[in-house]
């Protein structure tokens, strides 16, 4: 299969701080993508181009409540229906990589491809007049003069928690790839046929099963910390082997 | 979704065009086919395709005032292998074209005969390239429905009431522009065509009924649940990420919502359909040319309030994400 760069988010860790939000915006609009403009940005109703929100859920019924943090950018469809929509072929999908992106010097701004995609992941810039969305930080990935370590999308670098990994999600050998076999991980509305890149992975409930033996320190019965008492060879003890 | 004012007169102007292409190649055919002497003049179809070229070409002027870039307009034409947007750009040109050449031959009397039939009919230029042009307006129909119909995000639309409906209302406006145009000109074809707009502008006026009946009964075609993948229910969005308005707020939601809609749904039915029909009985029974052209402006602006409800009773999956404000 060939190469699908995409993001998995781990939605176990994500804590809604939005620096993947911010990061996302500064990188973006300072470089090969950009600008990311903004109207009426100290306003009242502030708007602007985004690559990457950052939306909050509550799930369940109070007080048996959870609160999701759910990153949301393009995910990368496999099979785009943004794609094919576009009538000039500004809007195209790299064979190389996978990567969606928008040709700025194509695009007429008639918003098609933004009817076509179920996820809401693009974004029109009134001010150049075409359509933006996320380019997996394209002109990170590919930057030779950063350090290798470097060379991902800003928001994974971002992310305090380490919730976003990259990688080619068809290469089962990459971190994203086990991440995603390992975890479960998950497309969104699979149901479309869209085939996203970009895969979730799931809250999962940690449960540790402790008893009672581990609650208190059986070889302290007297609770009392320090150098512990050295008990006779042939004392009873936990492995019925021996105290030493 | 937001209905945008320059695509509302782009898919009304040049369905109205089309109707009319298709209504007076109709009437030439009538009076070919017909056994009588009754004929029309080769100005009347002339003077008749300029006009239905001045509503298409108004129609593709307004479609210019929706591109952020209209300078690029000529890429449009590109990729009409898998867009019907493309494939509309590039039928639409050809539409006109043949109006033009339709209009010439008319205008300059250029009918050499091209076929004879057993019957002793016979088919000349002006009704070949007439057909020609009647064809090309069906299948621009058919590709600017197929426009809203193939976005299957949007389940209001994705159904072929939406060609039909644009097809069947285009066609009634047409045969009703042409009907006034040849009551205003004292044409002999003036009882053809309005015959043509009643019957037309009736069956529209129930298709698009049912469709709306159709839309009434959608089931939702993703939850919640699908789209952000937790099974822990009931969800219930807290922050879309932002505090103000975004393209994804903006594009895909109506300001006044249902209430406008169903207001709308009331106002387009009587003004581009039960008004329209009386009108035009009225007109064709007292023979009166006003009472057609009244019934093509009525109609007209009940199309383009139909149009702005098609637009904004279409409800968008992504609206999944936006559901909380701010």
């Amino acid at each position: 299969m060939s190469k699908q760069l995409a993001l998995v988010i781990d939605l176990n860790v994500c804590v809604g701080c939005h620096a993947c939000v911010t990061s996302c915006k500064e990188w973006n609009t300072s470089g090969w993508a950009g600008p990311l403009p903004d109207t009426n940005p100290y306003g009242a109703q502030p708007s602007g181009v985004f690559f990457n929100r950052v939306q909050t859920f509550e799930c369940g019924t109070f007080p048996r409540t959870e609160t999701i943090h759910f990153p949301k950018s393009c995910l990368h469809c496999v099979d785009a229906p943004c794609v094919p929509v576009c009538p000039t072929g500004a809007s195209y999908k790299r064979e190389e990589d996978g990567i969606v992106l928008v040709d700025y010097d194509k695009c007429i701004g008639c918003k098609y491809c933004s009817w076509s995609c179920p996820y809401g992941a693009r974004e029109f810039d009134e001010i150049q007049g075409v359509m933006k969305k996320c380019t997996l930080c394209i002109d990170r990935i590919y930057d030779t003069s950063l350090p290798p370590e470097r060379r991902k999308p800003a928001c994974v670098l971002a992310c305090p928690a380490g919730a976003r990994l990259f990688g080619d999600v068809n290469d089962t050998e990459s971190e994203a790839s086990r991440a995603i076999i390992d975890n479960a991980g998950y497309q969104l509305m699979p149901e479309w046929g869209t085939n996203p890149a970009n895969h979730y992975l799931p809250r999962r409930k940690i449960k540790m099963t402790l008893h009672k033996d581990e609650l208190v320190r059986a070889d302290n019965p007297l609770k009392v910390e320090g150098e512990l008492p050295k008990p006779h060879f042939n004392a009873p003890s936990i492995d019925e082997m021996s105290s030493w | 979704m937001q209905p945008a004012f320059s695509v509302l007169f782009l898919t009304t102007l040049i369905g109205v065009g089309q109707g009319m292409l298709v209504a007076l190649v109709a009437g030439q055919w009538y009076y070919v086919i017909g056994s009588g002497e009754a004929w029309e003049s080769d100005a009347f179809y002339a003077k008749g395709a300029a006009i239905a070229l001045v509503f298409l070409a108004a129609g593709l002027l307004a479609s210019f005032f929706h591109l952020a870039n209209p300078q690029r307009a000529w890429r449009t034409a590109t990729r009409w292998r898998t867009s019907w947007l493309s494939r509309e750009v590039v039928v639409l040109p050809a539409v006109m074209g043949l109006a033009v050449i339709w209009a010439g031959v008319h205008w300059f009397e250029v009918k050499p005969v091209l076929l004879t039939f057993s019957n002793e009919k016979s088919l000349d230029l002006t009704m070949a390239v007439g057909f020609l042009a009647a064809g090309a307006s069906i299948v621009l129909y058919v590709v600017t429905a197929m426009i809203y119909a193939c976005v299957r995000f949007i389940r209001e639309w994705a159904s072929g009431w939406t060609v039909t409906n644009f097809m069947l209302m285009g066609l009634a406006s047409g045969f009703t522009a042409a009907a006034a145009y040849a009551a205003l000109s004292g044409s002999r074809l003036t009882d053809f065509l309005v015959a043509g707009a009643i019957g037309l502008t009736a069956l529209a006026g129930v298709a698009r009924a049912a469709h709306l009946w159709r839309n009434l009964h959608l089931a939702p075609p993703s939850t919640l649940r699908a789209a952000i993948g937790v099974r822990f229910e009931p969800i219930r969005q807290i922050t879309p990420g932002f505090g103000g308005p975004s393209f994804n707020t903006t594009e895909f939601s109506v300001h006044g919502g249902a209430g406008s809609i169903r207001g709308l749904t009331w106002d387009f039915f009587l003004l581009a359909f039960l008004l329209p029909v009386l009108l035009l009985a009225a007109g064709g029974l007292s023979g009166e040319g006003p009472f057609t052209v009244f019934a093509f402006v009525l109609q007209l602006l009940g199309l383009i309030v139909e149009r702005w409800v098609f637009f904004a009773q279409g409800r968008h999956v992504q609206n999944l994400y936006y559901q909380a404000q701010g």
